[in-house]
């Protein structure tokens, strides 16, 4: 079995956020980047059981420019066999997309696995775009997944309550909480990593759809406003006339 | 549930002079300790109970040995790479960081340095999976700041030797399988051996009651007649230097160490002094509390400037001992001003054991004894550049 991890790099979740360029761009400055937790924790290490149980070999393919390194060496030291790096900066889902199908397309895997969004622009799109562009079948938000031969069998969080899905590879899946837990790569791994071979491929001209026009915060939260228990009329008039809910 | 929300500072961007692979080891020790140390951590120091079931993480981290060769089980890290894991270790416990330290400092590190190629390949791989634990006996009851006055000795008698004296203050020596044992020959030289647990004649009781380094196993180390193999006498080294290289090389680790017990102590001072609300404002609004805090990071940032400079040197094998001590000295010093600061942050919360500060603070006045006294570290800095010895 061949997987395909796509693995992307999020800014740590205690990262002050800001823009630059006039509210266009955002501000890289002095933020560290972390493995997209989805990506890591769950796609990443279901993949790699489910190598040490059936066999096969665990890529990890990444569309980011060299400040990706760091997250890639991440991935391999947790247990991925090698890696890719489609050298281009992502400029939109659909980019990246396209580039990962491209890729897929030119080398055949069996499955490829997406976190099911990014937590920073958490767009939830590029899996199924994926799929869309190599015409395979879909699973989203996928919290387990088992394989037998070329069926697999994968529950799905829904409103209320799980749906379970069978599907035949070769397919796409966005993973959410639940598929697996979470692996601390040990210095073992980490040496193994070294040199373990990551190759660079060069960006697959395409079209991009979207600009971003601008980015603002929300904003700020205000205190929490303590109103006594006998004195509901005082909170009525403030649900009312400052927060709006009633 | 409790959470460790530890974030080191960084205030002078040096995070800029790691590597990738630096900063991976980083994360590493410290997700492998908010998950596994943090939460229970507190609970053995209170019953003062070493968590032995850490071993095989700490192992696994690459915490025993880093800087051995691979080929004798460790992973062949660089020094830098050594005092990160020692102060995410540290940053948690000064206990934890110890028995890393004892391990890979001062057990594995002579058996590489000057143990014989059979010795290497017996122990180094076992101690560094932490299959076996060793200790390291040098302080004897009467002889601490002065070990060349040690009493433990030996007489040679046919293929072994026989062992007599005690050692005291010994970390890790009530579970240690072996300890490297620094101790006179006939002709008064001072050599190193390993004995092994089990040797007849070699017991290992515990030192109870200790207010610091709870969550650290302290002991002696008692040798009545025991009959060590001459195999297990480190050959190549004589004299006060193997026991001194050793703890240079865990001095080193100390220095890095205990700066991270001042990074989570500041880190929760922050944290607490934008929390708490008295007279209508967070603490951290009143100027004395910001004059705390900015004393606390300027320290910090100093500290945190030597030992990644000091790290530097090392990798070159350019740090001189002196340099070490001032280093280790300076950590130490830094570390118990900043813990008794963030005390006063953390107000009545800050002496019980819902903040991790009371027990740095604790365990922070064995670090400041131990590996040399802070006074004799002075001492080692004023003969450096002065050229006098003032110790005698
Ligand atoms: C928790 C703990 C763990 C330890 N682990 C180990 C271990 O694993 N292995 C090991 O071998 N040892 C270990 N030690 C022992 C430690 O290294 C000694 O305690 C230390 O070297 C000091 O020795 P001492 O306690 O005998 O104090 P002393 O040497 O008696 O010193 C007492 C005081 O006198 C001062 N002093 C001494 N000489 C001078 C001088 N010339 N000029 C000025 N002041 C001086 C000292 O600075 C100190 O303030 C440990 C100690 C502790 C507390």
């Amino acid at each position: 079995m061949k997987f395909l991890v796509c693995i992307s790099k999020a800014p740590d979740t205690t990262t002050k956020i800001a823009f630059t360029d006039n509210n266009t761009k955002f501000n890289n400055d002095k933020v560290v980047f972390i493995v997209n937790p989805y990506d890591e924790w769950y796609a990443l290490v279901r993949a790699l059981e489910l190598k040490e149980k059936l066999g096969g070999t665990v890529t990890v393919i990444n569309v980011g420019a060299t400040d990706c390194d760091a997250i890639i060496r991440k991935a391999l030291a947790i247990g991925a066999d090698d890696a890719v790096r489609i050298d281009a900066e992502p400029i939109d889902a659909m980019f990246v997309a396209k580039q990962i199908a491209q890729y897929v397309k030119a080398n055949a895997y069996d499955l490829v696995l997406c976190g099911k969004e990014t937590i920073d622009y958490n767009g939830s799109e590029v899996g199924g775009m994926i799929a869309g562009l190599l015409d395979w079948g879909y699973v989203s938000l996928a919290s387990s997944l088992e394989l037998n031969g070329d069926l697999a069998t994968l529950n799905r969080e829904i409103a209320g309550g799980y749906e379970t899905v069978v599907v035949k590879t070769p397919f796409v899946l966005s993973a959410a909480k639940g598929m697996a837990e979470a692996r601390i790569p040990n210095m073992r791994g980490i040496m193994a990593a070294r040199t373990k071979p990551v190759a660079v491929v060069p960006v697959f001209a395409c079209e991009n759809y979207t600009t971003i026009l601008s980015y603002e915060l929300p904003k700020e939260k205000t205190g929490v406003k303590l109103v006594s228990p006998d004195n509901v009329d005082e909170l009525v008039s403030l649900l009312h006339n400052e927060a709006k809910v009633i | 549930m409790y959470k460790d929300q530890y974030q080191h500072p960084d205030y002078y961007l040096l995070d800029e002079f790691l590597t990738d692979e630096h900063k991976l080891i980083r994360d590493t020790a410290r997700a492998w300790v908010k998950e596994n140390c943090s939460p229970i951590i507190e609970d053995y120091a209170q019953r003062a109970e070493f968590p032995k079931h850490l071993i095989p993480g700490l192992a696994e981290i690459g915490a025993f040995g880093p800087t051995i060769p691979v080929e004798y089980g460790g992973a062949g890290l660089d020094y830098i790479s050594y005092g990160i894991i020692m102060q995410e270790l540290e940053r948690c416990d000064s206990g934890i960081r110890s028995t890393a330290s004892v391990q890979g400092s001062l057990v594995m590190y002579p058996i590489y340095a000057f143990g014989s190629e059979d010795q290497k390949n017996k122990y180094l791989p076992k101690l560094a999976k932490g299959e076996l634990m060793g200790c390291f006996g040098l302080t004897e009851p009467d002889h601490g700041s002065d070990p060349s006055s040690m009493i433990t000795n030996f007489k040679s008698q046919n293929d072994h030797v026989i062992l007599n004296g005690a050692k005291m203050w010994i970390s890790n020596s009530p579970f240690a399988d072996i300890a490297v044992v620094w101790a006179k020959d006939e002709q008064g030289d001072i050599r190193g051996l390993i004995v092994e647990r089990g040797m007849p004649g070699f017991t290992t009781p515990e030192t109870h009651g200790k207010w610091s380094l709870r969550a650290s196993a302290t002991g002696e180390l008692v040798f009545d007649n025991v009959k060590v193999p001459k195999e297990n006498i480190l050959p190549n080294v004589k004299g006060l230097k193997g026991p001194l290289s050793c703890l240079s090389s865990a001095r080193y680790g100390i220095a890095w160490g205990a700066l991270g017990a001042a990074m989570d102590c500041y880190d929760s001072a922050l944290r607490y002094s934008q929390q708490r609300i008295q007279f209508g404002k967070p603490i951290g609004g009143f100027q004395l509390t910001q004059k705390k805090l900015a004393e606390m990071i300027t320290e910090i940032t100093k500290g945190q400037l030597l030992v990644w400079r000091l790290g530097v040197l090392k990798n070159d094998n350019r740090a001189t001992p002196a340099q070490i001590s001032m280093a280790k000295r300076n950590s130490v010093e830094t570390a118990l001003n900043v813990s008794r600061e963030a005390r006063q942050i953390h107000g009545g919360m800050g002496i019980t054991g819902e903040y991790s500060i009371m027990r740095h603070m604790m365990n922070l006045e064995s670090v400041v004894t131990y590996e040399g006294t802070h006074d004799i570290h002075l001492l080692i800095t004023g003969m450096d550049v002065t050229g006098i010895n003032a110790f005698k």
